[in-house]
């Protein structure tokens, strides 16, 4: 277990290093941020004075140590656009991103383990198909045009919700719900099609001739071993959603890492980017050092690697 | 001697979409409190399903037809609720299926599963629980218990699993025990302990077992009973010696003869039935083994025989319209 652990770790942060040094690289290549940063047309000794200021100057390798070193502390520079430091303009984001990506993944869990569940329990009725069929058109919908739809609908239609906005409950509802029906579409899809694999394992036949009750049995004994790949591809979402919904948060004017990625990429704020970027990376590759924490507590085969055979 | 179980006509149909497949057809028998019947048979032959139906452990999305009438106990199994029958199953009637590596849950500890199936039929405490699930590891021969209790199933190896599965299976003093094809998963070596494990559990036990298996040499050793079974009926029933030393029936013949012998010469090619098990969609009307029997008389296509006594060989029933020229090992 611990060598396990360790060897995870090392691995998250063989990623974020590889993500750190992209990032690095892909502004290098992009030009000069000396350029760019000053009116056009500023005389030459103004633009080398400003990059001898950057370290621009020096050999692309004392720039990598430098900018690693930087990084490290969650040092980007400061934000072209804003003229703070760039890692503090992308945590003031986090907490709407947060909140978003939390609603819709509660959302989504709730809503898709319930109708799994149902779909699964109910196979072979009208049930069935009418809860896949629903889950199907959810999960193909493309986000922009749901959350278009539902500003329309709820919003300039029914008059009952803000179209966006930040602030209140009210701002919430449409991108969480928005988001939400991706989420509980593939939950959905994917806990009814693992419960039907468990239901067929031999193991299930074994714990109904034990005469166990029927709750027992779906609890125990197809409930968790068909949660396994929902908790991975859930927390995947997570991930994804925490590093910000960029088109939900376009759509309904919300102030989340997403929308700020999007707005600093228009501005080539790159500090912003890069900082931006660094962080999503290492919450999404922390996210899955936690999946797969979690995966070994609910699949002991996984916790030995196959040892302990004897 | 008092009777267990008695089976009479059990006849089980799926309903696929390509029409009913007649799994098993009208299968009658009894079995004696203590004692141990072996029932042989090829895939198909309705061995498993049979006693699966009855004891409401088919796959609950096919569905199905089950007619006729199993009492065990002095109770119908077949009009029990399911709730009623799942407090007979695990607590009365015992099952060892024949994959252990997939009849266990893999994410669960083997204590685990043995205290769920004690807790859920008899009145005991978590505590006394894991003490009972200790002992039952202990005397299904699995070294160091306390340990291996905490244990999951992949960290035990083959024959180690069916001996859990033995464990979860006697763990309540069942009246019967069916142990289907609980050994032909297994090394040879690792066969023969589980067989004798099973054997002294029912003696001292006294414990009924049901047998099931494809394997008649496996038989030789354990059963009081032999029933062969194909095509979902019963083909011959009788003592075990008598089943292996005078075979009535052309199919228990072609069992036999398909046993490798250890005196024949090893170049010898095995044995084997000719043709296929019959397409249960498309059951015979008459015997179903006939056109695979080159006794087979034409009554055989026309007319599916009764069980009828075999002369001179007590509680030796068999179902053929011909008569086999004596056995001697090899013949055909």
């Amino acid at each position: 277990m611990p060598n396990y652990l360790l060897t995870r770790i090392g691995e998250s942060l063989l990623a974020i290093w590889g993500v750190v040094t992209i990032v690095f690289v892909v502004t290098r290549v992009l030009g000069d941020p000396a350029v760019l940063l000053l009116p056009i047309g500023s005389p030459a000794a103004a633009l080398a004075e400003l990059r001898s200021q950057l370290g621009l100057d020096q050999p692309i390798l004392t720039q990598y140590v430098h900018f690693l070193g930087q990084a490290v502390r969650g040092d980007f520079g400061n934000s072209y656009q804003y003229m703070r430091p760039a890692m503090s303009v992308v945590l003031e984001r986090m907490p709407a991103t947060l909140m978003l990506a939390g609603s819709a993944i509660i959302i989504g869990i709730v809503l898709g383990g319930i109708a799994g569940l149902l779909a699964a329990i109910k196979r072979n009725t009208f049930v069935e198909y009418i809860v896949m069929f629903l889950a199907l058109i959810g999960q193909a919908t493309p986000m922009f045009w749901l959350g278009i739809v539902m500003i329309m609908f709820f919003a300039v239609n029914l008059g009952w919700l803000p179209t966006g906005g930040y602030g209140s409950f009210s701002n919430l509802v449409l991108p969480a719900m928005t988001l939400g029906t991706f989420v509980a579409a593939s939950v959905t899809r994917l806990f009814r099609s693992s419960i039907l694999d468990v239901l067929r394992e031999e193991h299930v036949r074994t714990a109904r001739a034990k005469g166990l009750r029927p709750k027992t049995i779906y609890v125990w004994h197809i409930g968790r071993n068909a949660l396994i790949p929902v908790v991975t591809m859930v927390a995947i979402l997570t991930a994804e959603l925490l590093g910000g919904s960029a088109v939900a948060e376009t759509v309904f004017s919300w102030p989340g890492v997403g929308r700020l990625i999007v707005q600093s990429i228009e501005t080539q704020d790159f500090p912003v980017v890069q900082a931006a970027v660094c962080l999503v990376t290492t919450i999404f590759v922390f996210i899955n050092l936690l999946v797969d924490i979690g995966y070994s507590l609910l699949d002991p085969r996984i916790r030995s690697h196959g040892g302990g055979h004897e | 001697m008092s009777t267990l179980l008695d089976i009479s006509d059990l006849t089980v149909r799926f309903e696929t979409r390509r029409g009913f497949v007649h799994a098993v057809n009208g299968v009658s028998y009894t079995l004696e409190k203590g004692k141990t019947l072996g029932i042989v048979g090829e895939s198909g032959s309705g061995k498993s399903v049979h006693f699966l139906a009855a004891l409401g452990l088919l796959p609950p999305t096919v569905k199905r037809e089950i007619t006729g009438r199993v009492l065990f106990d002095g109770k119908d199994l077949l009009t029990l609720s399911d709730e009623e029958l799942s407090d007979i199953r695990g607590r009365d009637i015992g099952v060892v299926f024949q994959d252990p590596m997939s009849a266990l849950n893999p994410v669960l500890t083997v204590g685990r599963q043995l205290r769920e199936v004690l807790m859920r039929h008899q009145p005991l405490s978590k505590a006394q629980a894991e003490a009972r699930a200790i002992e039952l590891l202990d005397l299904v021969g699995i070294p160091e218990p306390q340990r291996r209790v905490r244990q999951y199933p992949h960290q035990f190896s083959g024959g180690m699993r069916q001996r859990v599965m033995i464990a979860i299976a006697i763990s309540c003093q069942p009246k019967l025990l069916i142990a289907d094809e609980a050994t032909t998963a297994l090394d040879v070596t690792v066969q023969a302990q589980i067989v004798d494990l099973i054997r002294d559990l029912s003696a001292k036990m006294d414990m009924s077992v049901i047998w099931i298996t494809h394997d008649l040499g496996v038989l030789a050793g354990i059963a009081d009973q032999v029933q062969v079974m194909y095509g979902g009926r019963v083909m011959e029933r009788g003592p075990v010696d008598a089943i292996f030393d005078n075979p009535r029936n052309a199919y228990t013949r072609g069992l036999l003869n398909s046993v490798p012998s250890l005196d024949e010469n090893a170049e010898k090619r095995l044995y084997q039935i000719p043709g296929s098990p019959p397409d249960l969609s498309k059951p015979p009307v008459g015997d179903p083994f006939a056109p695979r029997n080159p006794d087979a008389t034409e009554r055989c296509f026309a007319e599916m025989p009764p069980l009828r006594a075999v002369e001179g060989s007590p509680g030796h029933v068999v179902a053929a319209w011909y008569e086999l020229p004596p056995y001697a090992e090899g013949s055909r």
